[in-house]
């Protein structure tokens, strides 16, 4: 139910992102999403993608200082309040969410989150039945 | 042990002595140059008045804006067609500076590098490359005569192009390596990045530094990098260049050849000696020179004598590592600050790497200081995490330097890499 993310520390200068989109571009690695907040001086770019592990290996390479997390996501329904559902299990069951972002793919939502306590976290999803999406199907993805 | 035992064993007094007669030679000497000539009379002053080596201090001190003022060949103690060779500095205002050579100081010269390579290890079956920069830069020739004086197989490989850098000492089997410092970090991360493992596929154990301020720390993790001992070197064009002091093996401060040069640490302000163990401006007088020997040159780099014996026996005495210059203290909110002071924090850093810029800035009429410094490897995804080292960071800083700098953590490689000497300062402040 995690997936691996990547994440890059690129500086806040016109081009840093460019750069880690060409090296991507290159090794034929396609983006499924990706975030980054607005930060003073230097920001963490978090991409989900079809092939982690290769990703991490060509940012490595070209001399970014790149790691893979592991984050987990869920897969909801295209409905109001879904979300909001998803997240009221987890606020109730104690795990604080670090951070979250969210994607449409083949109709459905994708909710990307990293929670404090994965392991519980984890727990939760499967005592709740909740959907979600494993490291093989990101492949099937794109 | 020694290359050249006859000077390197020589006693204090011996040292002594020999330097009186050299100085008493030179000053006569010296009266074959214009500006000495005319500065010893507008003094009053005869070479018969230096009878000891306290008698130095009646002569005044030669700057740099002398040998600007006398620019190309006005301090010159020999005809010019004794002279065999000249290196020239760039100055970024006024006139650059010359030195001129003789075939004799050349040879000098070549001797001095060669007894310093010696004394860290090196023999003639080490093969010797050299990454300095050639021409003018006195880096490149000065070790290249030094080297092949010893008998090392030498690689003039020249300054710039890391890849091929990196060849010469994997197809070479180079064993001694000269570089600058934050030259010898880069080159470790593009092996890095080619795959090469500098214990494994190379032959490198030595490391000649120098040429740009380093802590002691940055020494360590540059050794610990590329699996050497790294020697620091201190030269400067208008001393010939390289070999004018250097290490041990004891790695604990740099013998300054006294055959060579004749020390004096003064205070920068009132001129005045300071004694030993205190820091202070590094002042030289040449007595081994023929072509343009200098008499009480302030160098402007601010340096101790270290006090007591080398466990080398070496009696020649010991330099600690240069302080700066006095012309890179920075003054910031009227704190005198050097950015060495900087450097050495940062490098107990594990996060960071070895680039960082200090740069000097006003924002509302206010001075700042920022402080942006490379990432290694490290990388996290937590901004709480980065926040944290920032903010440690800036706090040790703080300690060290007084005042607070704005840190900012930055991707590595992202910062300007130079071939020359790294650019650690930039001061855009706003003159009032
Ligand atoms: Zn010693």
């Amino acid at each position: 139910m995690t997936i691996q993310q990547i994440s890059v520390f690129i500086e806040n200068k016109p081009g840093s992102l460019v750069k880690v989109l060409e090296v991507l571009k290159q090794a034929g690695i396609q983006i499924i999403a990706s975030t980054i907040a607005d930060t003073v001086d230097a920001g963490i770019y978090r991409i989900i993608c079809s092939e982690p592990v290769r990703a991490y290996q060509v940012l490595h390479d070209a001399g970014f200082s790149a790691m893979l997390t592991d984050v987990l996501a869920l897969v909801l329904d295209n409905e109001v309040g879904r979300a909001a559902d998803a997240l009221r299990i987890l606020t109730e069951s104690g795990i604080n969410i670090a951070y979250l972002y969210s994607f449409m793919l083949s109709g459905k939502g994708i909710l990307i989150l990293r929670a404090n306590d994965a392991d519980r976290a984890r727990e939760v999803i499967m005592q709740n039945n909740l959907t979600f999406v494993a490291e093989k199907d990101l492949s099937g993805w794109v | 042990m020694y290359l050249h035992p006859e000077f390197e064993t020589l006693s204090r007094s011996e040292i002594e002595k020999l330097q009186l007669e050299r100085l008493q030679a030179t000053v006569k000497h010296c009266m074959n140059s214009p500006l000495y000539k005319k500065r010893f009379e507008e003094n009053h002053l005869s070479p018969d008045d230096i009878k000891s080596l306290d008698d130095l201090r009646r002569i005044p001190f030669t700057t740099k804006q002398d040998l600007r003022d006398t620019y190309p060949f006005g301090i010159a103690s020999v005809p010019l067609e004794k002279c065999v060779r000249l290196h020239s500095s760039s100055g970024t205002t006024g006139n650059p500076t010359v030195i001129l050579h003789t075939q004799k100081d050349l040879n000098e010269w070549a001797n001095a590098v060669a007894r310093c390579l010696y004394m860290v290890g090196l023999r003639p079956n080490d093969v010797f490359q050299n990454s300095s920069g050639y021409g003018m830069f006195t880096g490149g020739l000065g070790f290249q005569y030094g080297a092949e004086r010893l008998g090392m197989l030498t690689v003039p490989a020249a300054a710039g192009n890391t890849k091929r850098q990196i060849k010469f000492i994997t197809d070479f089997g180079t064993t001694a390596l000269h570089a600058i410092p934050s030259y010898a970090a880069r080159l470790y991360e593009v092996m890095c990045e080619l795959g090469v493992d500098p214990r494994r596929d190379t032959k490198l154990k030595t490391l000649i530094i120098g040429a740009e301020p380093h802590s002691e720390e940055q020494r360590r993790r540059i050794e610990e990098m590329l699996g050497v001992k790294a020697y620091n070197s201190f030269g400067m064009s208008e001393m010939c260049g390289p070999g004018v002091a250097f290490e041990c093996q004891c790695q604990n401060g740099l013998h300054i050849w006294e055959d060579y040069y004749i020390v004096e640490i003064v205070d920068p302000d009132t001129l005045e000696p300071v004694p030993d163990g205190e820091v202070g401006e590094l002042v030289l007088t040449t007595i081994n020179r023929e072509a343009m020997p200098l008499l009480r040159y302030r160098t402007r780099d601010l340096t101790r004598v270290l006090p007591g014996d080398c466990p080398c026996g070496r009696q020649h005495k010991r330099l600690d590592r240069m302080k700066g210059r006095s012309d890179d203290m920075i003054i910031l909110k009227g704190v005198n600050i050097f950015p060495i002071q900087i450097e050495t924090i940062l490098m107990q850093f594990k996060e960071l790497a070895t680039d960082y810029l200090i740069t000097l800035a006003t924002a509302d009429s206010n001075d700042e200081m920022t402080v942006d410094v490379e990432l290694s490897g490290f990388c996290t995804d937590d901004y709480g995490r980065l926040q944290a080292l920032k903010r440690e960071i800036t706090r040790q800083l703080k300690d060290e330097i007084l005042v607070t700098p704005n840190v900012n953590l930055v991707p590595k490689g992202s910062l300007p890499k130079s071939e020359g000497k790294a650019v650690r300062v930039k001061d855009l402040r706003k003159p009032f």
